[in-house]
């Protein structure tokens, strides 16, 4: 390998000033101000803190965000296995055209959108009544839990299944054929011979929608207003009620420690998958 | 499933995804009724599905454009009670609060997009075309910002702003959204270098132009599609930004998220919902022409 080009170094200096300062430094901060008691010495006393308050809102989180994941893979295997094996030219047309719209639109609308949808008089509850299916009186709001979850996966579903449909598009088509050809189920085909071809894309997109929804402030706020809530927003209110910057950086290092968890996953995947090959 | 025989080898190859190519047909078929029968059950549940998907997917987006233009909604009515476009009126008047967060939204977002660039071509080019030390761990650098649970690291970025001045203010709020983008500019900007036909910057060079000269007269033109990509992703991403601004640009800095979000807490969701409508058009109107900035050749190489 030729020495690294100082031109190089000099071109790319500027942009990783900007990372050091707008996101190293403050992430040391955020790091030393955590583990720091009051009398500046080393302590995990915050994080003793953050615990005995925000225990429940902790395993909300990883309730939720694990739970919107998964069904985020489910839905997005689906809509990007019709795409690849619908034999319904008109299916595959329309659905193409449909599950992109929510891709750019942002978590703030989605979550007033959602706020308004999911509502005990909502349209969602109003449509269903209309169409007979349900009684007024078993109307209930979804805006709890179940409205975090709907707003992530509603988000989150186009984004996963258009790298899916990408990657799957670009498989060799004659293993899907031959799979037909011996009588396999569509179904067979997508599970046992285009899903493991394309796993580490859906594991790409499932990585980062995790890490996205662990980090969005606005739905949880939006869409769920009381107990128990998100990490972000307790963060939120720590600092914005009683300036406690200790506990909301202990709870901020956790939702790191989370974050790190699951890329550790896709990095050891990732390292297993190098390995065989 | 087993009766039916799929394909004639060889006659498709690898079929393009939903062009409409799809003209194999069962060569064995059912007795003829029996198969109408299920041809026809079989369109019912598929146009069954596209309608349910079409309800989740549109059900909220047309709940919010009812609000836009509901005056009065309330509880037992399911749909509004009257009508109007009053509180448009009131968001598009020229002294009202939603168009100076406009102008400010749109300001920053065209500040922020000047300062990505601005450091994000140059580190582009150097990831895609010089020897860098470390190159892939250089890459990674500019993911986190977006790949880490951004708001413990927002509230320290407004702690330390907080003791130069700069929250509350544009500038900070500038620095912050480009931060945050910086990995959609750093990285299509080195996928669009990377995607420029090497031979073509030689040909310049042998007939005796001057790196610089080649640079902007053959490089950056071929470029330019995958940066005004980028340039288009970072606009989208600081319009839409609302945890950054939330924490750095309280209280003198009102964009359009920050003016939803309170305009829905406080219980008006006709401002909110109309807020919500003006931030859908730039997000849609750039999912439908994203495949004509983003060329395929570029897109393979993001991240690389």
């Amino acid at each position: 390998m030729a020495r690294p080009s100082f031109l190089g170094l000099l071109l790319i200096a500027p942009a990783l000033v900007m990372i050091g300062v707008l996101f190293l430094y403050p992430l040391g901060f955020s790091l030393s101000s955590a583990f720091t008691g009051a009398d500046g010495r080393f302590s995990l006393g915050s994080f003793h803190k953050a615990y005995e308050l925000y225990s429940t809102d902790i395993l909300f989180t990883l309730f939720i965000v694990i739970v919107s994941t998964l069904l985020t893979g489910v839905l997005s295997i689906a809509i990007a296995g019709i795409l690849t094996l619908s034999e319904t030219p008109w299916l595959i047309a329309v659905l193409r055209n449909l599950y992109r719209w929510p891709l750019f639109i942002p978590f703030i609308v989605a979550a007033q959108c959602m706020r308004t949808f999911l509502a005990k008089n909502g349209l969602m509850n109003n449509s269903l009544v209309a169409l007979g299916l349900m009684e007024p009186i078993q109307a209930t709001s979804f805006l709890d839990w179940r409205g975090i979850i709907i707003t992530f996966v509603w988000k989150q579903v186009p984004f996963v299944t258009l790298m899916l449909a990408g990657a799957m598009a670009s498989i060799d088509r004659a293993t899907i054929e031959a799979g037909r050809n011996l009588g396999a189920s569509r179904l067979r085909v997508l599970i046992e011979l285009v899903l493991p071809q394309v796993a580490q894309t859906l594991l790409v997109g499932l990585v980062l929608s995790f890490v996205t929804m662990l980090s969005v402030l606005s739905v949880p706020m939006m869409v769920a207003g009381s107990q128990p809530t998100m990490l972000t927003v307790d963060m939120a209110f720590r600092i914005n009620s009683y300036g406690d910057y200790a506990t909301a950086n202990a709870l901020g290092v956790i939702s790191y420690v989370i974050a790190g968890a699951v890329a550790w996953i896709y990095l050891r995947h990732n390292v297993k998958r190098e390995a065989q090959i | 499933m087993s009766g039916e025989m799929k394909l004639t080898p060889g006659a498709s190859g690898p079929l393009p995804l939903g062009l409409p190519k799809h003209n194999r047909r069962p060569a064995v078929v059912r007795s003829a009724t029996a198969g109408k029968i299920w041809s026809a059950g079989a369109v019912l549940l598929k146009m069954l599905g596209l309608a349910v998907f079409a309800f989740l997917l549109f059900g909220p987006l047309a709940n919010l454009a009812l609000w836009s233009v509901a005056e009065r909604w309330y509880a037992p009515f399911k749909l509004p009670v009257s009508y109007g476009l009053r509180y448009w009126e009131v968001v598009f008047r020229p002294t009202g609060d939603a168009m100076s967060s406009l102008a400010t939204s749109v300001g920053i977002a065209c500040l922020t997009v000047v300062v990505a660039l601005a450091v994000s071509v140059p580190a582009g080019y150097a990831l895609a075309r010089l020897k860098l030390p470390w190159r892939t761990a250089l890459m990674i650098l500019f993911l986190l910002p977006q790949a880490f649970p951004s708001v413990a690291i927002y509230i320290n970025v407004a702690r330390v702003f907080y003791s130069i001045g700069l929250t509350g203010t544009i500038t900070g709020v500038v620095l912050v959204h480009a931060a945050h983008g910086l990995v959609y500019s750093v990285w299509i900007a080195a996928a669009a270098f990377a995607a420029v036909d090497k031979d073509l910057e030689l040909a310049a060079r042998n007939i005796g132009a001057s790196p610089l000269r080649t640079f902007f007269t053959i490089t950056l033109p071929l470029a330019a599609p995958g940066i005004m990509a980028s340039a288009i992703f970072v606009f989208l991403e600081s319009l839409d930004e609302f945890t950054g601004t939330f924490f750095v640009g309280v209280p003198q800095v009102t964009t359009l998220p920050l003016l939803l979000y309170n305009a829905s807490m406080g219980g008006n969701y006709q401002i909110a919902s109309i807020t919500a409508l003006i931030l859908l058009v730039p997000s849609v109107l750039f999912m439908i022409v994203i495949e004509r900035f983003l060329k395929a050749d570029v897109l393979s190489k993001v991240g690389q």
